[in-house]
């Protein structure tokens, strides 16, 4: 008895020291980067790709526990804490968010979690007013931008901490329009070993707040997960699986969209870019990997307090206050 | 909708195969010039030891002082280092438009003409995002 409750405990400890771990190195990384490093040419130039390689890494880690995309953790902490100009964070936090979606969606769909019906209609109004987001936010001047965006993730952080979920929410009858488009389907839920029947409802309204949802991806260059299933499961009652599967696929054309603006416009810089993807989708299979060894409440409120951190120092930083 | 005793529609099956070989090969390609990149196989059109000069500036400022071109005008400096790695990235942002049109044929086929219109909107989207015509600056 006192043997099982102690080797709970080291594993608790294990688990949680891991957390701190990545907190504690990713908190001297931020400190390192916001006082050392605006000098130009006062260090090799490899040091801070290096740096971001190794933030968007532990970002990875973190992103897949804390059911959060990559993207809406990327652009606040780098825009905030590194000295790259924050048009090239955005373009780089799309491609981020890309490549992370990209190199999910398939099995995502071979595995039913993302439904083609579910995502077409949605996606379709996402990437066209995520065009338009990605021009706006070029068109304005970056604190404006920095500004809303600190703004936006304060938002963020207060969906994520109040929002509940439903894995199954009960939709007693599908809408006309849903009906009309087939959006229902059928996953293989392996937790339960049984086949789940779903439907949806609510869909005018959804597809109002996918426009919304896309805008703000072009605008701020961030995937729009965070928003996108509270969509698809509280308000249009897909199964929570589903949601996330079906939200992940939405961002391979959104964030598609929305990246052309920035790459054709010249916002996507390589030295930014590639070590950030590599990084992150590195990050994201050993956060996939650890999934059953990190406490995911721990990481979700470890997470949520760096948003935090990152939004206050956004809003800061676009008001003149902390540059 | 067509079911399979999977559960997976074909068109769904279709699109994660395309999606799957378009996203891999744009991020070996996207890898491979990066490496040539940075450790100075290609030669960059920014060279990478002037890279702490620019890389916090505004976008415009950027664009004039490193001569950078928009639009899809960054193909004919494919051949530099930094630019090359836009291959890749163009790839990748490319890879959903080759799902779409390969999807359109099953749906047609079905007389699913919904689904049909919903992808050639999309590809328009994809399309229109990519030619470059929507040019704005700060």
């Amino acid at each position: 008895m006192f043997g099982k409750a102690f080797s709970d405990f080291v594993g608790l400890l294990k688990a949680n020291a891991v957390v701190l771990w990545l907190a504690l190195s990713f908190c001297a990384a931020s400190a390192y980067a916001a006082d050392a490093i605006p000098t130009p040419t006062a260090m090799p130039w490899w040091v801070l790709p290096l740096g971001l390689f190794i933030t968007s890494f532990l970002l990875g880690i973190v992103a897949v526990p804390s059911g959060v995309g990559g993207g809406v953790l990327f652009v606040p902490i780098v825009g905030g804490f590194f000295p790259f100009h924050l048009d090239f964070v955005r373009g780089a936090g799309l491609l981020v968010a890309l490549a992370s979606a990209l190199a999910a969606g398939p099995s995502l769909l071979r595995g039913g979690l993302a439904d083609l019906r579910l995502a077409l209609p949605m996606a379709v109004l996402a990437s066209a007013s995520a065009i338009g987001g990605a021009m706006v936010g070029l068109a304005i001047p970056a604190n404006i931008v920095q500004i809303a965006l600190g703004g936006t993730i304060l938002g963020i952080v207060t969906l994520m901490a109040m929002a509940k979920k439903s894995e199954f929410p009960e939709v007693s009858a599908p809408d006309r329009l849903s009906a009309a488009l087939s959006m229902n389907g059928i996953f293989h839920d392996a937790a339960r070993g049984q086949n789940i029947n779903w439907q949806v409802h609510r869909t005018g309204k959804g597809l109002v707040l996918f426009l919304c949802i896309g805008f703000l991806a072009g605008l701020f260059g961030m995937g729009a997960g965070w928003a996108n299933v509270p969509v698809l499961n509280l308000l249009m009652g897909a199964p929570l699986k589903v949601s996330a599967g079906t939200s992940s696929f939405i961002l391979t054309l959104v964030d598609s969209s929305a990246a052309w603006i920035y790459l054709n416009k010249g916002a996507v810089m390589a030295i930014v870019t590639v070590p950030s993807v590599i990084g992150m989708m590195l990050g994201a299979t050993i956060g996939a990997r650890l999934l059953h060894v990190l406490k995911a409440s721990v990481v979700r409120k470890m997470v949520i307090s760096l948003l935090l951190f990152a939004g206050i120092r956004a809003l800061l930083k676009g008001l003149g206050i902390w540059i | 909708m067509e079911k399979k005793d999977s559960h997976i529609s074909v068109e769904q099956q279709l699109y994660a195969k395309l999606l799957q070989w378009g996203s891999r090969f744009g991020l070996v390609i996207l890898v491979a010039s990066f490496l040539g990149y940075v450790f100075g196989l290609i030669p960059a059109h920014v060279p990478l030891d002037e890279l702490q000069k620019v890389w916090g500036l505004p976008l415009q400022e950027y664009l004039t002082r490193t001569n950078t071109p928009t639009g899809w005008s960054w193909l004919q400096l494919a051949g530099k280092g930094d630019i090359s790695n836009f291959v890749g990235i163009a790839i990748l942002c490319a890879s959903s438009l080759v799902c779409l049109v390969a999807v359109i044929p099953v749906y047609a086929k079905r007389g699913d003409w919904v689904f049909v219109t919903l992808c050639i909107l999309a590809i328009l989207v994809q399309v229109l995002a990519a030619s470059g015509i929507l040019n704005v600056g700060h």
